[in-house]
């Protein structure tokens, strides 16, 4: 760990690779984060198939690239792919837990996982795959630090999105529908917005940015049907570390988080990587208990 | 009466004493993984498992007693999870009668089951589980044609340390980077090589334990490019190859050398093409080996043949040849034995002394694999070219690799 430290210190530029390897890939993260985000504080669903959308998204990418299709095409076919499957899940199965307690939901969308997971491997087998870009790699100072150009157009392409995303909650009609359900759904309703239009079209367009999330990581990183999961511990990781309705906090924690496993892979070896995020979790959650016991006694 | 009925029961479905060899067919069970994270090496396994008991089955089957038996194999899909590969085997055992296994996929899930027949005493031939661990239980009844894990990356440290010496360095001033999967099945290959490490007195400059459910070790790989390592050492499985094999041509990684396993079936030829030149590859079987045997001649023609009756393969995988050996390790021990009698069959199998087109096959006094080496290839001009061991050589070792990315 002192080695690794020490290396930091001798070779300070591979800071720089650490830096820009976290950023390029908490953009993503934060992605698929605020798709949590969005349903969580909706809807009150805890989804845990998150991840498994992701994966889904990856293979959208892998499988139109095999049909000889540039990955970076296959944003707007998951994107609408994905929009569709969402809105199916939600008139099949969310619908109808979206009122029941908290173990529901997560069982359902547990459920929903292993489903999905199981799905895309009989589909596309158990082996590990990625889309290739065919985009050059540059190398800067000298060799030491690389830079692969997908990295910075995946970057680009999350930045777009989320900027799309954040325009259409302020600025339509239906995303004000979403955050006013959000705020009260019976409100809402009482105001004459069909919530379960609302909650459909919330849950799809979830679906839709983890797709999006997933094409990008296809790209960037690889990906296999049991993966998911790992997505999913991290979309719940920055979502209970920023807040949800807190765009720019879920955007600061998916940078934080994919710096903070690349720093904890490189100090404390590939072993820690994704402990760290759980460590974190961890260090979050004591941190919000501590923050409530507070706001508790000013109450008091 | 309850007791009764289900006497009548156990009967009915025992059938008689030997219900293991029904009529003229000797049957053998096997769980494996079809369906789960294993299934794409379950389904080459079993591919094997068939090809050979069809084969055997055409060209006069196994003779006992002067009579000759045919081959069947009783499957059930694990879906690659331990807890049910252990169930059902207490399935195929108990229910089945089956009193004769072949090996499931992974060590993990041969681990699940080893515990199973030992309880039963049911004699074990399994191809795939190749963790060191399996053979320190003390186990009497499982046998494995495969070698052991530790073989795997052994040989190329032993290759670092005879280029070293012909560069005019000595062995000790080699470095070495490791990366290894925290799995039983890596973590043993891991112990092989630090054995071989430490016997050359070379210089460990990384060693890195990758988690289970990687998708990145770009972290590793930059203190690997501030090292710069001799040798670089990955093991993975499928999933460790991919990201390695993909990281190190997205980072310019040019070590000198690089060892992984499971470079073939992790296809990172096929995806990444040149950057993957010159990597060093383990693998138990290759069909440009000179081994020959009875049932089906050379390795050479072993691949012909499986490719004939299986056209959806380009080449063929080594576990699906050592899937074939397992069932020509049966074979061999029923027909030596001359009987069905488990213990008098395990007496034949753990005496084994047999050609097959796998390689020599015979087993310690602990069932691991000794009868054959790992056999290294590298990656030249796209091709798996056999490197080591010099016997076998097709080729000399390109060092330092062409890093051509």
């Amino acid at each position: 760990m002192f080695q690794n430290l020490s290396l930091l210190v001798q070779a300070p530029v591979l800071n720089v690779q650490l830096l820009l390897d976290g950023l390029f890939i908490g953009a993503t993260f934060a992605l698929a984060a605020y798709g949590l985000a969005l349903v969580w504080g909706v809807m009150n669903v805890k989804n845990l198939a998150q991840g498994d959308f992701v994966m889904m998204g990856g293979y959208i990418t892998v499988a139109l690239a095999q049909a000889g299709i540039h990955p970076i095409l296959a944003l707007p076919v998951a994107i609408v792919v994905m929009f569709i499957f969402g809105w199916v899940v939600y008139k099949l199965v969310i619908r109808y837990v979206i009122d029941r307690d908290l173990f529901t939901s997560l069982l359902a969308t547990f459920g929903l996982a292993i489903v999905i997971a199981q799905g895309l491997n009989l589909i596309f087998g158990p082996e590990v795959r990625t889309a290739d870009s065919g985009l050059a790699i540059r190398s800067i100072f000298g060799g030491l630090v690389t830079i692969a150009e997908i990295k910075l157009a995946s970057f680009g392409l999350a930045a777009a999105l989320a900027v799309i995303v954040i325009l259409f909650m302020k600025r339509s009609r239906m995303g004000q529908a979403i955050r006013a359900t959000a705020q009260d759904a019976r409100a809402a309703r009482v105001m004459g917005i069909d919530t379960d239009r609302v909650y459909a079209f919330t849950f799809a367009l979830n679906a839709a940015i983890c797709g999006a999330s997933g094409v990008l990581i296809s790209m960037i990183w690889v990906i296999q049907p049991f993966f998911g999961i790992t997505y999913s511990i991290r979309s719940f990781v920055i979502v209970t570390a920023a807040g949800f309705g807190n765009l720019p906090g879920v955007i600061a924690a998916g940078f934080g988080l994919g710096l903070a496993e690349q720093y904890g892979g490189f100090v404390l070896g590939a072993q820690f990587q994704q402990a760290t995020v759980v460590g974190l979790l961890v260090l979050v959650l004591i941190w919000r208990q501590i923050q409530q016991a507070r706001h508790r006694q000013a109450v008091r | 009466m309850l007791t009764a009925c289900a006497a009548a029961v156990t009967f009915a479905f025992a059938g008689p004493a030997s219900a293991r060899v029904d009529g003229d067919t000797i049957i053998l069970g096997s769980a494996i993984s079809l369906t789960g994270k294993y299934s794409a090496n379950g389904v080459n396994a079993q591919n094997g498992y068939n090809f050979a008991v069809d084969t055997i089955n055409k060209r006069g089957g196994v003779r006992v007693g002067g009579k000759a038996y045919k081959l069947k194999v009783v499957y059930y899909d694990d879906e690659s999870t331990p807890a049910r590969g252990a169930q059902l085997a207490e399935r195929l055992i108990q229910q089945d009668g089956i009193k004769y296994m072949l090996g499931p996929y992974s060590s993990g899930l041969t681990k699940a089951i080893a515990p199973v027949t030992e309880k039963y005493k049911i004699p074990m031939v399994e191809a795939e589980g190749a963790a060191r661990s399996l053979f320190t239980q003390g186990y009497k009844y499982i046998f494995a044609v495969l070698s052991t894990s530790e073989q795997y990356l052994a040989s190329s440290v032993a290759l670092a340390a005879e280029m070293a010496e012909k560069n005019g360095k000595k062995p000790s001033e080699v470095r070495v980077a490791m990366v290894f999967e925290n799995d039983p099945f890596s973590l043993d290959v891991r112990a092989g090589v630090v054995d071989d490490v430490s016997k050359f007195g070379m210089q460990t400059v990384l060693d890195d334990k990758m988690p289970r459910d990687l998708s990145d070790i770009s972290a590793t790989l930059t203190k690997v490019k501030a090292l710069k390592p001799d040798l670089l050492v990955i093991s993975g499985h499928e999933k460790g190859a991919t990201t390695a094999a993909r990281q190190i041509k997205e980072m310019k990684i040019d070590v000198p050398m690089i060892a992984m396993t499971h470079c073939e079936s992790g296809k990172v030829i096929q995806q990444f093409g040149k950057a993957t030149e010159g990597f060093l590859c383990p693998t138990q079987w290759a069909e440009t080996l000179t081994y020959r045997g009875a049932t089906f001649g050379s390795a050479a023609d072993y691949d012909k043949a499986f490719k004939a009756a299986y056209p959806s393969y380009k080449t063929v995988p080594y576990q699906t040849a050592q899937a074939s050996a397992a069932v020509l390790v049966w074979k061999d021990a029923f027909e030596r034995a001359n009987s069905f009698d488990t213990e008098a069959v395990r007496e034949a199998l753990a005496s084994t002394q047999l050609d097959t087109f796998y390689g020599h096959m015979k087993f310690s006094p602990a069932g691991n694999g000794i009868g054959k080496p790992m056999v290294l290839r590298q990656i030249q001009n796209g091709n798996y070219v056999v490197v080591a061991p010099t016997k076998y050589a097709a080729a000399p070792l390109v060092y330092p690799r062409n890093a051509d990315q």
